[in-house]
């Protein structure tokens, strides 16, 4: 027994769990430093994790995106992030309108769900569109292929964005229905807080419900086990997915929505990071996954949030916030390392793998 | 017949013969700059270009200055010593990289005379160095970074110049406000990595501390980062009086929105500088700008008011953001500099001497600016500047000047 276990461990292994030992106790380490400090109230932790909720919220919106296409089609459609930017880029504009006339502050119900129609329908348009153009005609090319499209797609949505609406930056205006606040726990609790979590979650819900509970949903299921058996039942893989890009384009459009509530700036560029953001969010929850992509998004956004000065204050790091894209990352490739399909696994079938 | 042919032989032969003996004197010019000269045929205009951010988030400031150089083209009729002006260049991004590739471009580049530019200190830090070596005069308008006219540190290149202030001088402005006008004690500052804020935030805190307050925290935050939840807690655990953060758009917008919904800033005042003086904070920042300080250079008189109705009427706005007369200013220094040292020739042929146009520039002395009566140093700081502070209403763009008290119009 302890032979057959010798001979499977190699240096590499080690190596490996070295690394995440080390990095497991200066999480450990940093977080009984800083928390012995006693810099931050508790209070401030709770404020931290209720942004990061929101933050993650977000993240896992957009990963349905990625989850999803993922899922169907086993490419990474790295333009998705160029999705996510152009709903909020759009219907700004809309958005600046109804503040200007008056119309947000009187019927912000209305107001916000015209700017979150606008949104998902601009980000669902691009994504129909990306899928026409630039993935079907390559469906059956090798899969570095659709990779580099995916990116030079991004790159040419990126510009034509700029090229729309420049290259300058706009502000969502405020709405004053969401300004209010509540006290809980010696803390200020956003009503923009409240609906962005809210919000995520109600959407990931009906997501999920589409998923797992329509007709169309379990096609879309039955592709991603088996194309070629999907299609010999009378399944229409194209029309698929199309519905697939749709749902993730929508998801990413109403994500940019709530995204604007919680940093009301966009630019022909914001989508990169959100987008990269949620890639991993992807990953870490296991890719293909849509459960496991809600979860990945949580964790990452909690992490960022919260991990910067948890971990790295009480190590005497000047400027832990600049380090949290490095938290997060650092996060990607431990799972990568340790295990490869994300927390909850990428739901393999035997003939996938 | 034969008579009026011989009279027109003649004239030729006289004319031929005044040709030939100008000939061999005008190429008699030779060039005895350490550096080299710039040879400018009889048609060819004088090339002046601009590296300046003219695209992007920190677009405002970039073209500002380049509207003022406009304005100052006309003023002076195109031309210079004779020449036509030639004006144009690239965008330099406001960043390190984005100067590099610029930079890069307008070196290779024989012809050019003077650049005007860079908009950000990074810029220059990454630009200076090629415009340098390619043997051009440089004068930014916007540019305040203490390193790039500081002889002993290593951003300091030759033939360049500025006719902002340096960042020593608003800076130590910035915390006699603070610390003298607002009656705050403690501070915190936020930088971006950036040349231009990393050296501000730390001038604005030793002047502060020299005055008697004390700095809770200098921290920073990365270029791209919109999430500032972290960054703000850490700040908000010193519970300053005053978070000073000195950056650009949109990373300082952000900071604006979110201090206000973070435990402990709620009522924190905020000061910014001369980087983010633009209408972009208001639209970014929507209700949550009202009350924030920014420091700013502070430019009055008839000259500049004669000089706004011009670049209102070229341009059709007010001026967009701060550095437009500085830019002017730039322009006229340089056109002044180049007519002291250009050597003209019978033909219209002019040389100039690039290292003596250098020398020009540094020996410029009492120059009639709209920015104030301007000296520069061999240094090269050319700036004579008062530095205002202003605040933010919403919703009303320019912000309204509160100090120093004397110069408020009333």
């Amino acid at each position: 027994m302890l032979r057959t276990w010798r001979q499977r461990i190699t240096l590499t292994d080690i190596f490996i769990w070295l690394i995440g030992l080390s990095i497991a106790t200066l999480v450990v380490w940093g977080t009984i430093a800083t928390l012995r400090q006693g810099q931050y109230p508790g209070s401030v932790w709770l404020d931290l994790t209720i942004k990061g909720l929101a933050l993650g919220g977000v993240y896992a919106l957009i990963a349905m995106g990625y989850t999803m296409v993922y899922g169907i089609l086993k490419m990474i459609n790295f333009a998705h992030s160029e999705v996510f930017m152009a709903g909020p880029f759009t219907a700004v504009f809309v958005a600046i309108g109804l503040s200007k006339s008056g119309f947000l502050d009187r019927q912000p119900v209305i107001g916000l769900a015209l700017i979150l129609v606008v949104s998902a329908g601009v980000s669902t348009l691009i994504a129909i569109l990306l899928e026409r153009i630039c993935y079907r005609p390559l469906r059956n090319a090798p899969r570095l292929v659709p990779l580099i499209t995916a990116i030079g797609a991004s790159f040419f949505l990126q510009y034509t964005f700029r090229g729309l609406y420049g290259s300058g930056s706009y502000g969502y205006p405020a709405i004053k229905a969401l300004s209010k606040s509540w006290l809980v726990g010696g803390i200020h609790i956003y009503a923009t807080q409240v609906v962005v979590i809210i919000g995520a979650i109600l959407m990931m819900l009906i997501l999920f419900g589409i998923v797992q509970w329509t007709k169309i949903g379990k096609a879309m299921r039955a592709v991603s086990e088996d194309k070629e058996a999907a299609e010999l039942m009378g399944i229409n893989v194209d029309r698929i997915i199309v519905f697939t890009f749709a749902l993730g384009g929508a998801s990413a459009g109403a994500a940019g929505v709530l995204y604007t509530l919680l940093f009301p700036v966009v630019t022909f560029y914001m989508g990169f990071f959100p987008g990269i953001k949620a890639f991993t969010a992807a990953v870490l929850g296991g890719i293909g996954n849509v459960p496991g992509a809600f979860l990945g998004a949580i964790i990452l956004g909690l992490l960022e949030s919260v991990g910067p000065n948890l971990f790295l204050t009480g190590l005497g790091v000047p400027s832990p916030s600049q380090l949290k894209d490095a938290i997060a990352f650092i996060v990607l490739v431990l799972i990568l390392i340790f295990r490869p399909t994300g927390i909850l696994g990428e739901r393999i079938s035997k003939d996938k793998a | 017949m034969v008579k009026k042919l011989s009279i027109v032989l003649t004239t030729l032969a006289v004319i031929a013969m005044v040709l030939t003996a100008c000939g061999p004197k005008a190429a008699a010019y030779t060039c005895t700059d350490k550096i080299g000269c710039v040879k400018i045929g009889p048609t060819d205009p004088i090339h002046i270009a601009y590296l300046l951010v003219v695209a992007g988030p920190n677009s405002a400031l970039g073209i500002d200055s380049r509207n003022g150089v406009e304005v100052a083209i006309d003023d002076g009729g195109g031309k210079i010593a004779g020449h036509t002006v030639k004006f144009d260049g690239l965008d330099g991004g406001c960043s390190a990289d984005g100067g590099q590739a610029a930079g890069t471009k307008l070196a290779s580049d024989p012809t050019i005379v003077a650049v005007i530019g860079t908009s950000c200190s990074s810029e220059a830090r990454s630009a200076e160095p090629l415009l340098s070596a390619a043997g051009f005069v440089t004068i930014s308008s916007s540019n305040t970074a203490p390193d790039l006219t500081d002889p002993t540190n290593k951003n300091h290149y030759p033939g360049y110049f500025r006719t902002a202030h340096n960042d020593k001088i608003q800076g130590a402005a910035a915390a006699d406000f603070a610390y003298n006008f607002l009656k705050v004690t403690k501070a915190a500052t936020i930088h971006d990595g950036s040349l231009y804020a990393d050296s501000l935030q730390q001038v604005f805190a030793d002047s502060f501390k020299k005055l008697g307050g004390t700095i809770t925290l200098q921290t920073s935050v990365t270029v791209g980062q919109t999430d500032m939840s972290s960054v703000l807690a850490s700040v908000a655990s010193g519970s300053p009086e005053l978070i000073y953060f000195p950056i650009f758009m949109p990373e300082g917008a952000f900071i604006i929105n979110q201090a206000k919904t973070t435990p402990g800033l709620e009522k924190t005042n905020l000061m910014v500088a001369d980087g983010l003086y633009s209408p972009d904070v208001m639209k970014a920042a929507g209700a949550s700008v009202e009350g924030v300080y920014v420091s700013s250079p502070l430019v009055q008189g008839a000259a500049y008011d004669a000089f706004v109705a011009k670049y209102k009427t070229k341009f059709g706005t007010d001026p967009i953001n701060i550095f437009h007369a500085h830019a002017y200013d730039a322009y006229g220094i340089v056109k002044a500099a180049i007519e002291k040292v250009a050597v003209t020739q019978a033909d219209g042929t002019v040389y100039i001497p690039r290292q003596g146009l250098r020398d020009a520039m540094a020996a410029t002395k009492d120059y009639k600016g709209l920015t104030g009566v301007l000296t520069c140093s061999v240094d090269g700081d050319c700036a004579n500047p008062i530095i205002g502070v202003y605040q933010y209403h919403t919703g009303a763009y320019p912000p309204t000047l509160i100090w120093p008290t004397q110069y408020i119009k009333k």
